[in-house]
Parts: structure tokens; sequence; C-alpha cells
């Protein structure tokens, strides 16, 4: 049997990525979820609160659309996974809602996230909300300004938002101040982090999570293609987990073609971008050994990109398993041709894209994909959180 | 994937230079020596490349004449997880200043003429030792008469399937953290692992950080652990800023390790090596 590219190791790799590279100070708390995880969340009674929360709170299953304006635009058939109908705007929350119901069984009285477009914060102030569980947030001071909306609305919901100052002021120096603010808080804390990435079991946790996505793609494309395989799956990369999930139940059909995108900012070589996969060598960041942005000294370099949340200098170790072993196709789009995107879209389908989402969009082009193929692009976000993005940038979008 | 594939491939011994090398590796035990002559040791922690890109040497000789005991040299990394502000600011500011591994190894060509009977180790986070290649590292320190290594995200696991046998090769000595988390069954296994001392963290928190709030808890943890009649020496650190802080620490174990007050010290100073020399004279006093 060939090894199935769903399941890392007992240690977490993936190939030869993943891992728990963690100072002593994480260990118990790294250990205790790592020897747990996977017992709570097949538990009956965990599994009646996830499905009771997906699908009366997150509004799951989120439909599986067929664009038919985009498809005649593309010549080949496009269906959208609407995850931006997910309760609070984006895909995040399938991870949240999981990781708050294994906090509880963890005891954990107080929970912690890091953000960069500020969805992952907002889908974790939603769901401590509900459960009445206090939450901090991390957001670097770049990304609390260009994501305003995302910071206002954690802070209704109750959420502190705290400003990380260092490094880019981005992303990755959000999971740093996460990731210290647990050093320091190891007893009653539970770190939701937003992406397949961290140390084991993190990128395996979320992954699982958000796996809900590509398994109802699949009982979605038999109804309206009499197939649950499609031809190609396509989803943006910033750490990964939307992918992740849109990959997870295809990862082992080898006929599925898995395209992610990754953010090239100003231009590969412009020295302002985040596309990983071309710009990374292997290293370790946020606790995981994956492909990282690091200068020959091994220092981790300043990613670029117009999204937030695409703005991080690493992918999780799964994805740069996927791009190791040709696996995954990966593919990077500039800020300019995300911004086509959104306004095409927006105009072709009636849907304004997060800035994120519209990198996978931007990919259609390039896909090669033909009038028979079926081609599945994960609309992992809605755009409101971008409006002021768009809108200082509307000589791109039209 | 070749980086990995060269720091993964440890089958084959260490290749030594020189018969110089392997000489002085086997006169290598100036950690041990120091824990056998002297009690209540202050290990005084700076950042290479801080305040100054060559303050380095001229600190660790200030450092130890005012009376330090051991050295503990950071590497500055771009994201130190297990670091306060201070440290971070330092490592950036080491960073710009030009800072890096093959800079700091030139550097520390001097340091035995320096300090010649002093322990040093390194510290830093394990990415930039893996680019510069894990055994390739471990050679250039022992070159330098390094004593031991302190990489806090280096897993316990790998540690011991992958690097164990090339640090004991080149006299490398690690160093292993403990917290008032750490399971009694850890610690005997970091305590065995180890043949150097083991750096018990005061409390929750990053360097720099407070200690435990709770006295009590923190007595009780220092306690426990000096009860477990351990191989190795104990040193305690982060949030050690003064002298009540380290007369404090020195009651419980072998000594303390001191970084961020120092730190703090010389960002504010235009002579690095005197404030450092005040900086010791204040806690040995
Ligand atoms: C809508 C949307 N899509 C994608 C991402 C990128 O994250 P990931 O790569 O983990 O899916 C984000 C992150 O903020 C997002 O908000």
């Amino acid at each position: 049997m060939t090894p199935s590219y769903q399941q890392p190791t007992a240690r977490g790799y993936y190939g030869e990525f993943g891992g728990a590279f963690i100072p002593e100070m994480l260990y118990p708390n790294v250990e205790e979820l790592r020897t747990r995880y996977l017992e709570i969340l097949a538990d009956p009674d965990f599994q009646i609160d996830l499905q009771h929360l997906l699908r009366d709170y997150v509004g799951r299953p989120t439909p599986l659309f067929e664009a038919k304006r985009l498809s005649e635009r593309y010549g080949t058939r496009i269906f959208l996974k609407r995850e931006d109908l997910c309760h609070t705007g984006a895909h995040k929350i399938n991870n949240t809602v999981g990781q708050i119901l294994l906090a509880q069984r963890l005891g954990k009285t107080r929970i912690i996230a890091e953000t960069g477009a500020g969805q992952h914060g907002v889908a974790t102030a939603t769901v401590c909300a509900l459960m009445g569980l206090p939450c901090v947030v991390y957001m670097g001071a770049v990304d609390i300004e260009r994501q305003a909306p995302n910071v206002a609305r954690m802070r209704l919901l109750g959420a502190e938002v705290r400003r990380a100052e260092s490094g880019s002021q981005t992303l990755k120096d959000a999971t740093n101040e996460a990731i210290r603010d647990w050093i320091a808080n190891p007893v009653d804390t539970h770190y939701i982090i937003g992406s397949v990435v961290g140390p084991h079991p993190y990128p395996d946790l979320v992954a699982r999570l958000q796996a809900v996505i590509s398994e109802e793609m699949r009982y979605q494309l038999l109804e309206k293609t009499g197939t649950e395989l499609p031809d190609f799956v396509v989803a943006c990369v910033g750490g990964g987990s939307n992918a992740a999930g849109a990959f997870y139940h295809f990862l082992d059909e080898p006929s599925v073609r898995l395209v992610a995108v990754e953010a090239a900012g100003h231009g590969i070589n412009s020295g302002h971008s985040a596309a990983t996969s071309v710009l990374g060598t292997p290293g370790i960041i946020h606790g995981s050994r994956t492909l990282l942005m690091q200068d020959e000294h091994g220092q981790i370099t300043e990613p670029y990109s117009l999204s937030a949340g695409l703005d991080y200098p690493g992918i999780g170790p799964l994805h740069a398993h996927l791009d190791a072993s040709g696996r995954a196709e990966f593919i990077s789009i500039t800020d300019d041709d995300a911004l086509k995107a959104v306004s095409e879209c927006s105009r072709l389908e009636g849907i304004i894209p997060a800035l994120e989402t519209a990198h996978a969009l931007a990919a259609l082009g390039q896909l090669g994909a033909g009038p028979d193929d079926v081609v599945v692009v994960n609309l992992s976000g809605r755009g409101d959180k971008d409006l002021e993005t768009y809108l200082k940038n509307m000589d791109k979008l039209t | 994937m070749t980086q990995w594939s060269a720091l993964t491939d440890l089958c084959e011994p260490p290749r030594f230079s020189s018969a110089n090398l392997r000489e002085k590796i086997s006169m290598n035990n100036r950690i041990k020596d120091a824990f056998a002559s002297k009690q209540n040791l202050l290990n005084m922690y700076f950042t290479a490349g801080y305040p100054s890109l060559h303050d380095t040497l001229p600190l660790a000789q200030a450092l130890v004449a005012a009376g330090a005991d051991i050295l503990e040299i950071g590497m500055p990394f771009s994201d130190p997880l297990a670091d306060g502000p201070v440290i971070q600011r330092s490592s950036s500011a080491a960073l710009a200043n030009g800072m890096n591994l093959p800079v700091l190894f030139g550097q520390l060509q001097e340091l035995r003429a320096a300090v010649p009977e002093t322990p040093v180790l390194l510290m830093g986070y394990l990415n930039p030792v893996l680019q510069f290649g894990m055994e390739a590292f471990l050679k250039q320190a022992a070159e330098v008469g390094i004593d031991g290594l302190i990489l806090p995200d280096l897993p316990l696991d790998e540690y011991e399937e992958m690097y164990h046998p090339l640090f004991q090769q080149y006299g490398v000595k690690a160093v292993f953290l403990v917290t008032p988390q750490t399971s009694e069954a850890r610690i005997r296994r970091l305590d065995a692992l180890s043949d150097a001392f083991l750096y018990l963290v005061s409390g929750p928190g990053t360097t720099g950080g407070t200690t435990l709030p709770d006295v009590e808890a923190q007595q009780e943890y220092f306690q426990r652990i000096a009860a477990m009649n351990l191989k190795n020496p104990r040193l305690i650190g982060f949030g050690i800023a003064d002298k009540s802080g380290f007369d404090h620490a020195c009651a419980h174990a072998d000594g303390a390790i001191i970084g961020s007050a120092l730190i703090r010290a010389l960002g504010d100073t235009d002579d690095a090596p005197a404030t450092a020399t005040r900086f010791v004279q204040g806690i040995k006093a």
C-alpha cells in the first residue's frame, strides 16, 4: 500500500517535514494535546457537539455552486465551494468550533489566538463568546491597520486584541507573540492556532477539522456531476488550512489535480513576495520543520503580500510535503492579478471574494483545464473585510 | 532537499581537522571544573554583537574579570520564541549590526586567549545552526573552545537520536531547560543525557519575565528538584535581575543565570564593558 498523504507519522512528519521543535516550556501543553487529540476527536459526544455546531451555528454544509459565467469565461466547468457563507465569513470557523470543544475537554479556561487577516481572530472570538471563555488575539500592527473591520468585530465579540510590534508586524510576529503568551500561561490556556502550521499535532488537528470541506465536496459533486472526483481542486495557501481542508479527501485520489496558490506579492523576484514554495528552503518556523523564507544564515525573512492572510514566510508541513513530492502543483499570483480576480468574480458571479481567496480565483487561467474538466475553487472567504483595500485600489479593479 | 540530508546523515564519524582539535576536546572539562571548585556560580548571558558588533569579546572579558563564573553568549535569531522583549530587541539590533554565525566564530577565535578558564556556552535557536550545518557548527564551536550549547527548540527525542553522539564526539555539552511543569521522569531523562548543568526556568514565561508570583509554589519546585539527587548541578534562570534575586536562587541551586537585566543596562550606555563590570560587581558584592 502506498503511504497516505493524509496521515503524518506518530511524531508528526509528512515526509521530511513537520515535527515539534518547541522549547521545553511548551512541552507539557503540546504533549497533552498530542496524546489526547485523536481520542477526543473520535469521541462520540465530541462528534455530536461538533456536528451540531457545524450545522446550526456555522451553517454547514456550505453550498457547492456551479459558476456558469466564470465557467464560460475560462472554457471549463467551475464550481465554487462557498466557505464564504460560513458564519463569520470564512472557513476559519470550522477549525475554531472544533478546537473550542477540544479546549473544554482539556479543562482549559482561557483562549489565545494569532490572526493575520483577522478572520481567524474573529472566528476564535466568536466561539469564545459562544462558550463564555476569555479570549486574547495577537495581531500584527500592520494588519490591525489594514483589516480594521475585523479588529472592531473581535472587540465587539468581547476579545482583547493585542498588537504585535516586532518584525514586519504581520502574521509571523503575531504567531510569535501568541506562542510567548502560551509559554507564560502553560496551565489554564489553550492556543487555537489558525492554520495547518505550528508543532505537531496542530497541522494534523487543523487539517482534520477543515477536512469537512472536501468531505462535503465529494457528495455534492456526485450529486451535481455524477462523480465524486473533480479534475482540479484549487485553493489559496497562507499557512494552508483552507487548502488542507479542500484537498484532504482527495489527497489519496491521484486523478485529482491539487493546485495550491501562493501570494507572489509584487512578483516572485521583486523582493516583496510571500511565495514560499518558490522562495523558501527547509528550515524551522513556529515549531515545525517546513519550507520557509530565510536568508543564508537561517534568519527568517519578512514576507510581503497585499493580502494579510497570505503574508506569511512559511507553509504548513503537509503542503511542503505535497510540493516536494509533486502531489500538489504550486502557482503564485501577484497582488495585481488577485485584484483583477476580485472584480471578475464580483461582476460575473455576484460574489465579492476575500483578497486571499482571489489568489485562487486568479489561477483559473493557468490551469489548462478543458471544457469537460470539473474544477472546484475553494471560496475560502468573503471580501467585506477587504473593502477598504479594494476602494484604495479601484483603478486596478476595473 | 539536500540541506536536510546533510544534517541527517550522521552515520559517518566526525573527521577532526587536526590532532590539535582532538587535544582541545579531551581537555574540555571547564564546566565540571567550575562547579567542582566554586559555589554560587554566576552565569552571565549577553547577546553576541550587541550593543555593537565588536562588543562580544570585550564584554566577555569584562564580565569574567568582574566575577562572572560562566558565560552564555546568545546567537541572535530573527524569531526568538523563548525570549522576552529585552533579548528580542538586542537580537534584532545585533542582526542589524551584521552579526551572524561566521562573524561570531571569527570573533571567538580569540575567546580562549581572552578568558582562558571560564566555561563558555552558546545559546540560540535551531534554525541558524541547521543552516550552518550541525556538524560544522559543533566542530567550529569545539575549535574556538566553546564548552556547551543551549538550543531551546531542539527536541529531546531528536537530540538523543540524531545529535547526542556528535555532541559527545566534539566535546560540546548540551544544556537542557527544566520548567515547573516538567515531569519527574523527563527531568531524569534530561539529567541522564546532559553532562553540564540543568537550566531551571524559574517560572512560566520568556526570558526577562517575572518569576512565579506564587513564592510557595516556586519554593516547592526548587526543593522538589533539589531532592531528586540529580547528577548534574542546577542553575536557575529567567527573571533574575539583581543581587537579591541572585542570592535567592543560590539558596536553592548551585547558582543563577542573568541575562535580560544586563542587556537592559547595556541598552543605555556608551561604554558596554564598564557597564558590564559594574553590573557583575553589583551582583557579586
Ligand atoms: C478568507 C481567507 N482565506 C485564506 C486564508 C489563508 O489561510 P489558510 O492558508 O490557512 O487557509 C485566510 C487567512 O486569514 C483567509 O481569511
